[in-house]
């Protein structure tokens, strides 16, 4: 355990580099002059120079990098041009709100999909089967965007039962939050509730025709405890590291959920950064992504050794 | 050896009649779903190519007489803010989302297979080196790295096309090179090394037509994938740029005139919607009808 841990820590340090210098990378895309692309509107020379001087870009290339990578290191992410305050800080200020978001969103997606899954395959080649099919394709064929904008024209628009948009804190006003939250994370989790429905099939299937099933069976055990106690328990072990690695997806939907629904999260500054020209805040928001999935990746590679004991050796 | 080899994995004329991939081909046309996925894409085809014919409206013609006015018979599903026919523009739309589809897989197809083909090959740093630079690509979330990349190359279809492309391009390295590693200890591959072939030789006439399968699949659902992502882009404003028609953007226009013109919002996301399902469904099949596992 100790060995595979160290090892894949170990790891990861040639993709973290090789993700900063990608990200790094981005500012080299910007055709013309960044300084220039940098102050916007303004002209003036001398505003330039000092820009030049701040963000160190009259220097080489490979230099910048080694500037910006030890920034990063000490937690210093940059400033945003527009919003005048250090990208680290518009991070923490921002992250709960997505957080509060994909957390409800899991919670909605493991509530459909899991059981979804576990009645198709049990009822396989059944109209319970084809239905659980039919809802999975429907989740991972619906662009999330179209979905929030069909949603705000039924719940708010037509029946006038929830906000349209806008964002509540959790503290400030725990249902407020969670009317004006809750059809983002149903979009949110819509697509992630597809995904975990067919894992969980794949995974069910798998499990029900293992020895151990077919020996509880025998037993005469009732069915019902057969199924979810047996062959569930060991089928929802990939289901749940799986599950983990869908959190790029509830990131890359909550660029597009936030926008539409203006909640003022991690992807509606993204969105923001990208109209404004903000690019120390695209970087430090993407960087901050991939970190964190990263992280994740590791957790749940640790998350399946530890629950799998043929892999603990 | 060389035409054992190829006798067994190339769809020739005159081959055993029974080969591989006229198997496979006859597992797909059973297969109902993606039939009717296969279908629906080459509808969109024919719509997308003959756009100019077939659409009642220039789609960028403004009336200011016809401002968001309901469906009727001389406007099947209505006109939008600036009096612009929505059918014609979901039927132009379809060449902006059909060919940043294709174009975009084209773009990960050409650099991420033979990457992959490389990885695989050679091992060693080489394989190292691009392994990792797949594993720092999987680790921004896909829509994420695409954004930001379109937006450091500027708001374009083209720029959004190549931002789509690069950000799928890992998934295929990383199929490729799980492919050839599979494929490597095959006898087929040992046999062709034995009598002294280079290996870019072996990469190219052993490995890859034997690992054409997965790839026809994984590009088929990516398709799908990069039909949703070129949609959000455009939604975003950063592809396709007005007046020119594309789902995504004619969405955007539609979500601030929901309450007077749902109409401008259900038929774009209609067409997405199918677009995606289909390319999903006939991948699907396609997969199941691929797999040798399935086979007997």
């Amino acid at each position: 355990m100790f060995t595979f841990l160290t090892q894949r820590i170990l790891q990861l340090i040639p993709t973290l580099f090789c993700v900063s210098i990608l990200i790094f990378g981005l500012q080299q895309l910007l055709p013309g002059d960044p300084a220039l692309v940098m102050a916007g509107e303004e002209r003036d020379p001398a505003v330039l120079e000092q820009i030049r001087k701040q963000y160190r870009l009259d220097q080489p290339v490979p230099v910048q990098y080694v500037y910006w990578v030890k920034g990063v290191l000490t937690g210093d992410l940059g400033e945003s041009m527009r919003l005048k305050k250090p990208v680290s800080e518009l991070v923490v200020e921002k992250l709960p709100v997505t957080l509060q978001l994909a957390c409800m969103a899991l919670l909605i997606a493991l509530a459909i999909g899991i059981p979804a899954g576990i009645v198709s395959a049990v009822k396989r080649g059944t109209a319970w089967d084809y239905g659980a099919n039919i809802f999975a394709l429907w989740g991972i064929s619906t662009p999330n965007f179209w979905l929030g904008i069909l949603l705000i024209f039924l719940f708010a628009v037509t029946l006038n039962w929830l906000p349209a948009s806008g964002y509540v804190g959790l503290r400030e006003n725990f249902w407020a939050s969670i009317a004006t939250t809750i059809m983002p994370a149903f979009v949110l989790g819509n697509a992630i509730a597809a995904i975990l429905m067919r894992h969980t099939r794949s995974a069910m299937l798998q499990a029900m025709t293992a020895d151990y099933v077919r020996t509880a069976r025998a037993k005469g055990l009732a069915e019902r405890r057969v199924v979810l106690k047996h062959a569930l328990r060991n089928a929802l072990t990939p289901v749940i590291t799986l599950g983990a690695l869908e959190f790029g997806t509830l990131l890359s939907g909550a660029v597009l959920t936030e926008q539409i629904f203006t909640i003022p999260g991690f992807g509606k500054l993204i969105v923001d950064s990208v109209f404004n020209r903000d690019y120390a805040v695209v970087q430090g928001v993407v960087l901050v992504t991939a970190s964190t999935y990263i992280l994740l990746n590791l957790l749940a590679d640790i998350a399946y050794v530890l629950v799998n004991p043929r892999l603990r050796a | 050896m060389t035409t054992l080899a190829e006798t067994t994995s190339l769809p020739q004329a005159g081959a055993a009649e029974d080969s591989p991939w006229r198997r496979a081909l006859r597992r797909l046309l059973q297969r109902r779903g993606a039939m009717l996925g296969a279908a629906v894409v080459l509808l969109l085809i024919i719509l997308a190519v003959l756009a100019p014919w077939i659409a009642p409206y220039d789609p960028i013609q403004q009336s200011w007489s016809l401002v968001r006015k309901a469906p009727s018979w001389a406007h099947w599903l209505g006109t939008d803010e600036v009096g612009r026919d929505v059918l014609s523009r979901v039927i132009w739309g379809t060449r902006a989302s059909l060919s940043a589809g294709v174009i975009s897989v084209g773009i990960a197809i050409c650099i991420g297979v033979p990457a992959g083909l490389l990885a695989g090959s050679a091992g060693g740093w080489i394989d190292g080196v691009l392994s990792r630079i797949t594993d720092a690509m999987l680790a921004c979330p896909f829509l994420i790295l695409a954004i930001a990349l379109a937006a450091f190359l500027g708001p374009s279809l083209g720029n959004a096309m190549i931002a789509i492309g690069i950000t799928a391009t890992p998934i295929f390295v990383r199929l490729t090179r799980g492919q050839v590693l599979a494929t490597k200890v095959e006898d087929y591959v040992e046999a062709a090394r034995a009598v002294g072939n280079p290996p870019i030789r072996i990469a190219l006439r052993h490995v890859l037509p034997n690992i054409l399968a997965p790839i026809l699949v994984q590009a088929t659902l990516a398709i799908a994938a990069a039909i949703i992502a070129e949609a959000s882009l455009s939604f975003l404003g950063l592809g396709q740029q007005p007046p020119a028609p594309s789902w995504g953007s004619m969405l955007n226009s539609a979500q601030r005139f929901l309450a007077q013109a749902p109409w401008m919002a259900i038929w774009p996301g209609v067409a997405i919607f199918l677009a995606v399902l289909s390319f999903n469904l006939f991948g699907d099949g396609l997969r199941d009808a691929l797999d040798p596992k399935q086979q007997r």
